[in-house]
């Protein structure tokens, strides 16, 4: 058995991100440094069945700490930097386990050029991935959040990576983040939910992070082939319902979504087409979350 | 040099030794060459025998240059508007570096990165052409009354100017040095023998020597030492193309004496081989125009090689933040005379205080 990072004891995991903890997070590994507790607590809480390496090649070596200066006594802040570089505004402290969720996003969408990168989160049931892009309070993070909570497996919450060697869809299977109240809603329909600290007043609001299934991370090498692309919109007292959704605007909303689709050029049109082409493209408006799991589930059976 | 920088030289003078680095080689290698913004230049190196790197390796190379792919595109695309733009302005319009490479396909291109469009045009153009990227919707990035005199009676360029829409950056130069510059070339000349795009109709490139001569003289009279390795690799890209041809060699001194430039070719010339092998005849060395001194030599070797290496932690020594320092005085000293210069240091300093 590989060593995990739930392996380690409390202060092991300390002493590991004093001189770099080496993540796995499906195709990428992290070498994460960190003094923060903040950082420990989340990894421990979030990450605990994420296989631990040792040596040779990191993909992001990346590091969350206090900025110094005279901000460490008053309003003390922290930053994230990649190798170096600070991409970020530093925020304050208590920000800092969503800060190194954000930072290694940015590494991913900044960097991964490799795969067809698109904006949405994508989960899989019976061998089928289901991809949700959803603009920002479409309910798109509260329905990951529910479907991975009901036995689906996640792939991925933020980033859907498809590789440009196959088409398949590359799981991640790190922490769904949930923002505002959809972390009560969650709390409330899945009271066996494992949730991370709440970090207030970050520029997404309250946010928090949900813990991935042990299952969908031990299951992080293994792709899947997407079969449906599904739009989610919450409202109000609305039955759960599919409606079909053109593939062509699903086809421009992918590309304008994406995080790479134009820098890929040629391969990035190619492999978009060949992804509409083998999904069934829906709008689905749902107001109860036990209906939209229902509906999902009626989807791929 | 810092010797854990050593692979990575290595990995750009041999290519072939990539094939050979182990992991944990390869974990400091992709964070250098990402950082002097040559990983898409090692991709380019090793895209005939990738198969033989790792593919957790070959993933970030690939990545590069599917980032140097999607700006080449970008490039041409760009030159298509302002072909079109610049229709009717009369005389030539001369690109410089990236988008001259990237245009007629040269050496450095392959893999390579870059930020801005640099168009070089006569002088007396500099008004009309200004005026014509304008109304294409162009503009330059407002600057205070100094700022504005700074770059338009002493410097060699406009203030960086901007698409509304494509967002591009654009430099448009009208000398290949500043005009306050102690140094004095003649632009003119430069821009007489460019060699005209069939592909790109209003754009011409410097012929082979002077695309040497300013890539030089850029590198050895600005600042910018971040970016030092990669112009470095460039020079390199082209010395190992042209110099192929025994006549080039010559030809490269004597253009280096008709436009003043013989001391930057010369350190061009001694860090390209020194760091790249790059391959030099003894008689190109020897013959160069105005070598410096022994003792000059010896200092300013002190300043460029910490600088060349500047770009990633691993690679500076404690002589890297210093010889940054030098260095940045010194493209000062050569940019203005003192009487300029000394006003000018002052203001930035008190401006950046003020901030």
């Amino acid at each position: 058995m590989a060593l995990t990072l739930g392996d380690l004891s409390p202060s092991a995991l300390r002493r590991h991100l004093a001189r770099g903890l080496d993540l796995r997070a499906g195709a990428f590994r992290f070498l994460i440094r960190s003094h923060r507790e903040e950082v420990a607590r989340g990894l421990a809480t979030l990450y605990p069945d994420f296989p631990l390496r040792e040596g040779g090649f990191r993909d992001y070596h990346i590091r969350v700490d206090a900025v110094s200066g005279p901000r460490r006594w008053y309003r003390p802040q922290c930053n994230f930097w990649h190798d170096g570089q600070a991409p970020f505004k530093p925020l304050p402290v208590n920000h800092a386990f969503p800060l190194l969720e954000w930072g290694m996003n940015w590494c991913i969408a900044g960097h991964a050029q490799h795969y067809l990168m698109l904006h949405a989160a994508v989960l899989e049931r019976h061998g089928k991935a289901v991809i949700l892009p959803g603009d920002p309070g479409a309910g798109k993070s509260t329905l990951t959040a529910a479907l991975t909570l009901s036995g689906w497996r996640l792939l991925s919450d933020e980033i859907t990576l498809i590789d440009r060697d196959d088409g398949l869809i590359v799981p991640l299977a790190r922490p769904v983040s949930l923002k505002n109240q959809s972390i009560d809603i969650v709390r409330a329909a899945f009271p066996q939910a494992v949730i991370g600290d709440i970090a207030l007043d970050t520029h997404k609001g309250t946010v928090a992070h949900l813990k991935p299934p042990r299952e969908s991370v031990a299951r992080m090498d293994e792709k899947a082939p997407a079969a449906h692309i599904v739009f989610p919109r919450w409202r109000a007292d609305t039955a759960a319902r599919l409606t079909h959704h053109s593939k062509a605007d699903a086809f421009i909303h992918a590309a304008t979504h994406g995080f790479n689709y134009s820098l890929l050029g040629r391969l990035g049109f190619e492999l978009n087409a060949a992804l509409i082409d083998a999904c069934d493209c829906w709008d689905f408006e749902y107001s109860r979350l036990e209906d939209a799991v229902a509906t999902f589930e009626e989807l791929v059976s | 040099m810092n010797p854990s920088c050593s692979a990575f030289l290595r990995a750009l003078r041999e290519p072939g030794v990539m094939a050979e680095f182990d992991m944990e080689t390869w974990d400091r290698v992709v964070r250098q060459a990402r950082a002097a913004g040559l990983l898409g230049r090692l991709g380019a190196l090793a895209s005939s025998f990738s198969k033989h790197l790792p593919e957790a390796v070959w993933r970030h190379l690939e990545a590069a240059l599917t980032l140097a792919e999607q700006q080449r595109r970008a490039v041409h695309w760009e030159l298509r508007h302002l072909g079109r733009a610049l229709e009717r302005t009369e005389g030539p319009v001369v690109l410089l570096k990236g988008a001259a490479y990237a245009a007629a396909d040269l050496a450095p291109a392959a893999g390579r990165i870059f930020t801005d469009i640099d168009l070089l045009v006569p002088r007396a153009r500099l008004g009309a052409t200004e005026s014509a990227l304008m109304l294409d919707g162009w503009i330059t990035s407002p600057h205070d009354a100094y700022d504005l005199r700074y770059y338009r009676e002493w410097m060699h360029e406009l203030p960086p100017m901007r698409h509304l829409r494509r967002q591009t950056w654009l430099d448009l130069h009208h000398n290949i040095l500043p005009e306050t510059a102690r140094r004095k070339t003649q632009p003119a000349l430069f821009m007489a023998a460019s060699i005209a795009l069939a592909d790109f109709p209003r754009f011409s490139i410097p012929e082979p020597a002077d695309q040497v001569l300013h890539s030089a003289t850029h590198l050895f009279h600005e600042g910018e030492w971040q970016h030092g390795l990669r112009d470095l690799v460039d020079l390199d890209a082209l010395l190992r193309a042209y110099g192929a041809a025994p006549a080039f060699w010559p030809h490269l001194l004597a253009r280096a004496e008709t436009l003043n430039l013989g001391r930057p070719l010369y350190y061009a010339l001694r860090y390209a081989r020194r760091l790249l092998h790059t391959p030099i005849p003894e008689a190109a060395m020897a013959n160069c125009p105005e070598r410096p001194g022994h003792l000059a030599t010896a200092l300013l070797d002190r300043l460029f090689l910490p600088a060349f290496a500047s770009a990633h932690a691993d690679c500076r020594t404690g002589l890297s933040g210093p010889a940054a320092f030098m260095l940045f005085v010194r493209s000062h000293w050569l940019r203005m005379p003192i009487h300029l210069l000394l006003p000018h240091l002052l203001r930035k300093a008190f401006k950046a205080d003020a901030k």
